[in-house]
């Protein structure tokens, strides 16, 4: 890929030249990291489901090359490429999560996955970084454009997917994207009298529930003192790094994966603990920072208001997701169930992360620099 | 507009709405919207990189700890209860001599989380199989519910904890917990009393002590001995077997240090079995229960004339005939149709003298010493279960004549005891205690009557058994001395008294010479037997079950029998009492009743009839139940 002259004008060469690489390179380590981690994490896994025993890392391992492959095709896109992309992943996966209520095979109570030519597909999943790219878009509108009521779009948008997701039942979701939602609305101007009034709200509203019932008052305390309750997937995972300590006891030598169920996909980050150790672990983590931190940088420095929005609310989705994983398998926050993005088994997560982060590479992409920039396409276009 | 005015909330209002910046070139307005718009975006972003960045550093910085500093979770055994383990263990409870009344085992807890049992009727009926005191419906019926928590077991033995581990169940949790244990049974049952299934006490010491109990590690040591106890119980269940009673209360009681040696309480129930204590097995007679107690009351009325100095022992007391007041008429059960002094009203127990003696001693003054007494107010005892004594609103006269023989007022055994107790250990009141006494110094009593009428009480008592009523109390060598009494109860139905239902108790102590311990049997509702030629008094009832008591424990005390000859008191001294050639209680109630109508009448007016005459006028309106005659 060094083939690539500064002065070679054809698509991959730009491509090669104003990607950032940084966050490229990141985004294949962890990659590499999640197929190592699924090929220790997953055959007892799926031993105890009765599947072959490399049923979950041949599957993951197929999955993580189309990823990428994926990722680097979106991150060939232009800003319109990927508007229009995103507008039809969330056409597309709006519809198709709406069929889930309708024909969706129920897993563990709740309906989310649908058959697609055989293969079991969570549109959720892609619902996402379509909406993030989309929010930004109807952000940017609204603070650029007068008379284009952006920010009822985005309100109307983001009540629509809330309503979905929650009939699936999906909470940990609902939040993400409410989450991810809310901070794209901070930065596109939120009055700062909301933020703070927000802020009070949940502070009050946490208090008061803490106090009032008794079953929050419970799971709090619960998180506090996890020795006295059932959270045994926690209690089992705290173990496993203390077992793994500095240098892990080696790859295939945890224990934790004999005993937990979620050992593949929600706490595969105490495997990575107890088996590799201290140094692999605080590289995921390490990873996980670099890319989010460095496509800030970008958003930071871009003079397109869409493209820091979208850029932030694609990389907010990322890492909070990252953030809550690793934080509740480590204790610091009560259990919620999250993937860790392209560690964790599961091949629609991997697909629409790569997709996400494939339109984060795309936006990131350096452009040369327009002296009125009022005259981007998008704003001539839109 | 409205978009307009919203569009900006927080911006100077030169920038939106219908300022005259309006007619600005619409470029020049973008470019200054967008400026402003990437400045906000910025800043906040700003903001929420840093916070990014920080939960990141936690992320990083807690994997370092828990990997390479925090060793000591590992250390602590898996799912522990969450309290402190100091706390979790309930201090055992031992007798006098250390014996053990009550300790608490450790055992698991079997719980779930149904929510994590994956197949709950695979569950249930392996379950169901391993334990054998749950059905398979019920744990069915648990486990698939929509809980995260349900109990399943609260004891299993190791060998049952083990068997259910042995499953493999997955969503099946121990917790480390206790069961109280009480090795004696139901030796110890009402005073001990229990705990709940968490481990709280609800009754007996159990209760009154239960914070104590739980923080501690040191045993809380009783007064009791529970090889006394052993022979109070025993001996109360003969006599209760023997003449049918529906209940029956003992009390051994140290007359220095108001320690309670022994407590029983029939019938009773295993505290290892919670369920048998419902009902009136949970019921301690011996405290919480009160009874009008009949002529063992008589000690308190001599004590209390002899020590208010209105009565001397020589006086005498015409009880030729009944006292009628009102619809009230008082005569003797043992009647001897004479005149009598204070010893002979007692070894005959005389209801005429008593009430007479009571009157010269004046209704003010017997109020007075029944209340140092103890009789007016609830026992002091370390138990939640105390009677309050039932006694008169108004207290009237023919209240004070009444209550001299033991009627009209209900005191419970304990509070009893420890009035007796104070009569002869030379006249303090002391508290009944569970606790052991460890200090060299007695506990402070209070006075309440002097030195030398409680002597002239033992000596009173003495005779009673020896010439008396109580005479099937006597053990050669152990000097004992009691007052037996024998009060009809209430109707349930009715007013007043009647029937053939009764208290029958023999309250005693001993050696007479220098009393160690007061020893109370009660029976409730005894009936007689062709052994006891039909009669369930106390002497016939309760004083045997004393004597059985006290050669019993008198040896465990070390009390070493007398082998001093007493001798009668001769004619001419105070305390001697006419001796009528025949015991008492053989008096068939035809002799009885003979004697009774060919008993002189008086000629002379007594100070006494002035009184009655007055008091008659007094209670003309007063309606009360018959007395019921002892």
């Amino acid at each position: 890929m060094t083939a690539f002259s500064r002065l070679d004008s054809s698509l991959l060469g730009r491509w090669w030249w104003t990607v950032d690489r940084w966050i490229i390179t990141a985004l294949i380590a962890l990659a590499a990291a999640g197929a190592i981690l699924t090929l220790a994490a997953s055959p007892p896994v799926a031993e105890r489901l009765n599947l072959d025993t490399f049923y979950f890392a041949r599957r993951q391992l197929l999955v993580l090359p189309v990823a990428i492959g994926v990722m680097l095709a979106v991150s060939l896109l232009n800003r319109d490429g990927v508007r229009r992309l995103a507008l039809l992943m969330f056409t597309t996966s709006i519809v198709l999560t709406a069929l889930t209520l309708v024909d969706g095979a129920e897993i563990k109570g709740a309906t989310r996955w649908i058959k697609l030519g055989g293969l079991s597909v969570q549109p959720s999943e892609f619902v996402k970084p379509a909406f993030a790219v989309i929010a930004a878009w109807m952000f940017a509108a609204w603070r650029l454009k007068a008379k284009f009521p952006g920010y009822l779009v985005a309100v109307g948008l983001y009540a629509s997917v809330i309503a979905l997701l929650l009939a699936q039942p999906d909470v940990g979701m609902t939040v993400l994207v409410s989450v991810v939602w809310g901070i794209q609305f901070f930065l596109a101007g939120l009055p700062m009298v909301l933020v703070m009034g927000i802020g009070v709200l949940f502070i009050v509203g946490g208090f008061v529930a803490y106090f009032k019932f008794d079953h929050v008052q419970v799971r709090i305390d619960r998180f506090f003192d996890p020795a006295g309750t059932d959270a045994y997937q926690v209690e089992r995972s705290l173990e496993a790094f203390q077992n793994g300590g500095i240098f892990g006891r080696g790859p295939g030598e945890g224990r934790i994966k004999e005993a937990l169920p979620d050992a593949h996909a929600d706490f595969i980050f105490a495997v990575a603990g107890e088996e590799f150790g201290m140094f692999a672990s605080l590289m995921i983590v390490a990873l996980f920072g670099i890319i989010v931190l460095r496509g800030f940088a970008h958003a930071f420095k871009e003079s397109d208001l869409f493209v820091q929005l979208a850029v932030v609310g694609l990389l907010a989705q990322f890492g909070l997701q990252a953030i809550i994983n690793m934080a509740s398998t480590l204790n610091l926050m009560p259990t919620k169930g999250m993937t860790l993005p392209f560690i964790s088994f599961g091949g629609s997560s991997s697909l629409a992360v790569a997709v996400g982060m494939g339109m984060v590479l795309a936006l990131t992409r350096e452009r040369p620099k327009r002296r009125i920039s009022g005259l981007n396409s998008w704003e001539a276009g839109a | 507009m409205i978009f307009e005015r919203i569009r900006h909330p927080f911006a100077p209002s030169g920038q939106c709405g219908d300022s005259p910046n309006m007619e600005l070139p619409e470029r020049i307005v973008f470019e200054g919207a967008r400026k402003q718009a990437l400045e906000t975006g910025r800043n906040r972003l700003m903001v929420t990189g840093v916070l990014f960045a920080l939960a990141f550093v936690m992320i990083g910085g807690r994997v370092v700890e828990l990997t390479l500093v925090s060793k000591n979770i590992s250390e602590r055994p898996p799912r522990l209860a969450n309290t402190d383990p100091a706390l979790n263990v309930r201090a055992d409870i031992t007798d006098r001599n250390g014996i053990l009344l009550a300790t608490s085992l450790p055992t698991a807890a079997l719980y779930a989380n149904p929510r994590h049992v994956l197949d709950a009727d695979e569950a249930a009926g392996k379950l169901s199989q391993v334990l054998p005191d749950i059905t398979l419906e019920k744990v069915r019926a648990l486990l698939s519910s929509d809980k995260t928590f349900v109990w399943l077991h609260r004891n299993l033995t190791p060998k049952l904890q083990f068997a259910v581990n042995a499953l493999g169940i997955p969503g099946l949790y121990f917790q480390q917990t206790e069961r109280r244990v009480y090795p004696h049974g139901p030796l110890v049952s009402h005073v001990i009393g229990m705990t709940n299934i968490d481990g709280e006490g609800l009754s007996g010491v159990e209760g009154y002590f239960n914070g104590q109990l739980r923080g501690r590690q040191q045993a809380l040591q009783l007064s009791l001995d529970i090889r006394m106890q052993a022979v109070v119980r025993t001996e109360l269940a003969k006599a209760m077997e023997k003449f049918s009673a529906i209940g029956a209360a003992g009390i051994v009681l140290d007359v220095e240090t108001g320690e309670v040696i022994s407590i029983v309480s029939l019938p009773d129930f295993n505290p290892n079995n919670p369920v048998s204590a419902a009902g009136i097995a949970g019921f301690n007679r011996a405290t919480k229960g009160v009874y009008e107690m009949g002529s063992t009351f008589k000690l308190f009325t001599a004590a209390i004339a002899l020590d208010s100095g209105r009565v001397r022992l020589r006086d005498r007391y015409d009880a030729t005939k009944p006292i009628r007041v009102s619809r009230f008429k008082i005569s003797d059960y043992h009647a001897k149709n004479k005149w009598m002094t204070v010893p002979e009203i007692l070894v005959h127990s005389s209801n005429i003298g008593s009430a007479k003696m009571a009157l010269d001693v004046g209704t003010l003054a017997q109020k007075k010493y029944l209340k140092k007494m103890g009789m007016l107010s609830p026992a002091g005892i370390e138990l939640p279960e105390v009677g309050s004594p039932l006694t008169p609103d108004r207290w009237r006269d023919i209240n004070t004549m009444t209550i001299s023989y033991g009627h009209g007022i209900a005191v419970s055994p304990l509070q009893l005891t420890a009035g007796v107790a104070a009569l002869v250990n030379d006249g303090y009141l002391r508290n009944a205690t569970l606790v052991k006494w460890v200090d060299d110094e007695l506990p402070a009593g209070m006075r309440v009557i002097s030195t030398k009428t409680s002597k002239i009480m033992r000596r009173l008592m003495r005779l009673v058994v020896r010439q008396g009523t109580g005479k099937n109390a006597d053990v050669e060598g152990y000097v004992i001395g009691g007052k037996t009494g024998t009060a009809d109860k209430p109707e349930v139905t009715k007013r007043g008294y009647g029937g053939r239902r009764r208290i029958s108790s023999f309250v005693s102590a001993f050696p007479m010479t220098g009393p160690r311990f007061v020893v109370l049997a009660l029976l409730d509702e005894p009936k007689g037997i062709p052994e006891s030629q039909g009669y369930a008094t106390g002497g016939w009832v309760a004083a045997p079950v004393v004597k059985n008591i006290v050669w019993q424990i008198a040896p465990m005390a070390g009390i070493e029998p007398s082998s001093v000859v007493e001798m009668d008191p001769k004619p001419g001294d105070v305390f001697y009492v006419a001796a009528d050639g025949k015991r008492v209680s053989e008096q068939s109630s035809e002799t009885r009743k003979k004697k009774s109508t060919a008993s002189k009448v008086s000629g002379l007016e007594t100070d006494f009839d002035r009184r009655l005459s007055d008091i008659l006028s007094s209670t003309k309106e007063q309606r009360g139940p018959t007395v019921a005659v002892n």
